[in-house]
């Protein structure tokens, strides 16, 4: 659905921005994983395509707020970062697909690089509400590109930061540590959300330990509501078919195995409709 | 007093004027999560293809200014799961459905037509001549009267009398006005004009163009000066030819230059990526701005700015006349 949310705190996390949103449609129908879209420019724009941001809380007042987290990279976001309290903003959403919870009280690893990080906290809620045990692996390029860590200290069993200069915590990457981390706490599932090289390399460490990964991609989108079809990426059907698939509607959450990571921004030739035939010659 | 919006694609009845543009409704049931699509005047598919595509390699969409560049290589499910799937669920609930469709060779095209033919709930077919983002680039088959015609020939001997056949028409031609005479002739029964001009962003970070696909098909408010001079330029030289205006329309008023300008109908396209709800907004704005100017139907205003200067609006003197005793 679409909402005109008023603005009702900003703050600067570390490197990032975060915007709190008075938005109850939002709020109200919102699970962890769901994203929103935001158009950028005021009414009068001539940026046409609309930004997704991840929303990183989701909190009861004012009859439903969500907090928005964004890094400001281009015009749009830098626009994003100058609103101030009780600005308007034209939100879509919740879209896309919410993570998956298991069932039984599971031991859960949470694997958090720069602001993807930011999805994974209303994901340990719900998984904490349903007696899972959570432990966080966050990681940045640099102690303030680590988003949430004190938060996440508060929440899990154990929290282990990188940081590829050595500024906090290890030095090195999410998926340097994640190993010991799932073999320290016995772990049953991972959840990820990150830069797409470091999903793959995410779901590489949960093949090794044979446990199911869940991942949130970061694509490019202009509409997020699957009619602009950009933001598409190789994906491996229930019917052992890859499809190109919009991560807006049938993700931004997927199974990790079923990415093709390593064929992202193409056109893997055995997809579904590849050119020159593709599905069709295979089997 | 309400104005009447009713408008007429050749003899098929739209109670209003507002479509979605090719490509920019996915398969509509997205778009149905936001609101009823009954209420769109119809609601156009994206270019239907005879094999799924898988389309281009990613990134296909970059932001322009006042606009963006799209290459999405007609991603589509193909013609079988389109009959199997996708129309059936529009059909059965009764929307107005123009079946744009895609193709490498007239041949393709043909049987395309033929598969559509019989299908319940075609309320016009569209013929895509000019994606720009067709693999086979050697033949756009819009650039050229002749190559264009052979297709409209095709399709409308193929298809039903009472389902209209559109042609949709590239901006990227010396004489669009050549093209449009040449569909007709071979048996349009209405235009739509444009489809996106081609254009290219290059990515100054990484030094290299900033789509996968190199070139890519400009939308958004920047084309809409291009889209009112084609409608114009066509429904001047073939004022009977309905026209479908197409273009960077984003609010009320861009729809009523394309209407000025010759169009009775108005596709909507790249707005829906802004704004799920872009066509009831533009539908109601440009009600507005009609009711304003005094206008009690829509087909009174089509065409309107090509009066010669200096005479009055046709609809304002014959509500003079009216009131005389």
């Amino acid at each position: 659905m679409q909402v005109t949310g008023t603005v009702l705190t900003t703050r600067r996390v570390d490197a990032y921005h975060a915007l709190t949103v008075v938005a109850p449609g939002i709020a109200e129908r919102y699970r962890p994983g769901h994203f929103v879209s935001v158009a950028v420019g005021g009414p009068h724009t001539s940026m046409v395509t609309r930004r997704a941001l991840s929303i990183h809380d989701v909190k009861a007042d004012y009859g439903g707020t969500v907090e928005l987290v964004f890094t400001a990279r281009g015009a749009g976001t830098s626009w994003l970062a100058e609103r101030r309290a009780r600005d308007t903003l034209d939100l879509v959403g919740p879209l896309g697909r919410p993570f998956p919870l298991p069932r039984d009280p599971v031991h859960c690893v949470l694997v958090g690089s720069e602001y993807g990080s930011a999805v994974l906290f209303p994901l340990a809620d719900a998984l904490l509400a349903r007696g899972c045990r959570v432990d966080f692996v966050l990681g940045g390029a640099g102690a303030e590109r680590v988003f949430g860590a004190m938060r996440a200290r508060r929440m899990a069993e154990t929290t282990t930061l990188t940081t590829e200069d050595g500024s906090l915590g290890l030095r090195g990457k999410v998926t340097d540590a994640l190993p010991s981390v799932i073999a320290d706490t016995r772990a049953d599932a991972v959840y990820a959300c990150a830069p797409m090289e470091t999903l793959r390399a995410v779901t590489a460490v949960g093949m090794e330990f044979d446990i199911p990964v869940q991942v949130a991609v970061e694509e490019a989108m202009a509409c997020g509501i699957g009619v602009c079809m950009t933001c598409v990426l190789p994906v491996i059907g229930d019917d052992g078919a890859t499809r190109m698939v919009r991560a807006c509607a049938e993700g931004p959450v997927f199974r990790g195995e079923r990415v093709r990571f390593e064929d992202v921004g193409t056109i893997p030739f055995d997809a579904l409709g590849a050119p020159g035939g593709g599905a069709r010659h295979v089997g | 007093m309400s104005v009447d919006m009713r408008t007429f694609l050749a003899h098929v009845e739209l109670a209003n004027p507002i479509t979605t543009a090719a490509g920019c409704a996915a398969s509509g049931q997205e778009l149905a999560q936001f609101f009823d699509l009954h209420r769109l005047g119809a609601l156009t598919t994206r270019s239907i293809t005879m094999a799924p595509r898988a389309g281009r390699p990613t990134p296909r969409m970059a932001e322009t200014p006042s606009g963006m560049l799209n290459a999405v290589g007609l991603q589509g499910p193909g013609i079988e799961a389109f009959l199997e799937r996708e129309l059936p669920w529009l059909a059965q609930r009764g929307i107005k459905t123009i079946v744009s469709i895609g193709g490498g060779t007239v041949a393709e095209y043909s049987t395309l037509a033929r598969r559509l033919a019989d299908a319940p709930g075609v309320t016009a077919l569209e013929v895509n001549l000019s994606c720009p983002n067709m693999e086979d680039r050697g033949r756009v088959f819009a650039r050229e009267g002749s190559a264009a015609a052979e297709v409209i020939a095709s399709v409308r001997s193929i298809m039903r009398y009472d389902v209209p056949v559109v042609a949709k028409l590239a901006p990227d031609v010396a004489d669009i006005v050549s093209v449009a005479r040449a569909c007709v002739d071979a048996g349009a029964d209405a235009l739509s004009m444009i489809n996106n001009p081609l254009g290219m962003a290059i990515d100054t970070e990484a030094l290299r163009p900033s789509l996968a696909a190199v070139t890519g098909g400009l939308s958004g408010p920047a084309v809409l000066p291009l889209a009112v001079r084609c409608v114009w330029q066509v429904h001047a030289a073939l004022p009977g030819v309905p026209l479908i205006g197409v273009g960077g329309v984003m609010t009320g008023k861009d729809a009523f230059q394309l209407v000025l300008a010759g169009a009775c109908a108005v596709g909507v396209g790249t707005a829906l990526f802004h704004d799920p709800y872009a066509c009831l907004r533009i539908e109601r704005e440009l009600e507005e701005l009609l009711r304003a100017r005094g206008f009690q139907r829509l087909a009174d205003a089509v065409g309107l700015a090509h009066r010669p200067p200096g005479s009055a609006p046709r609809h304002l003197l014959v509500d003079t006349e009216e009131s005389t005793p």
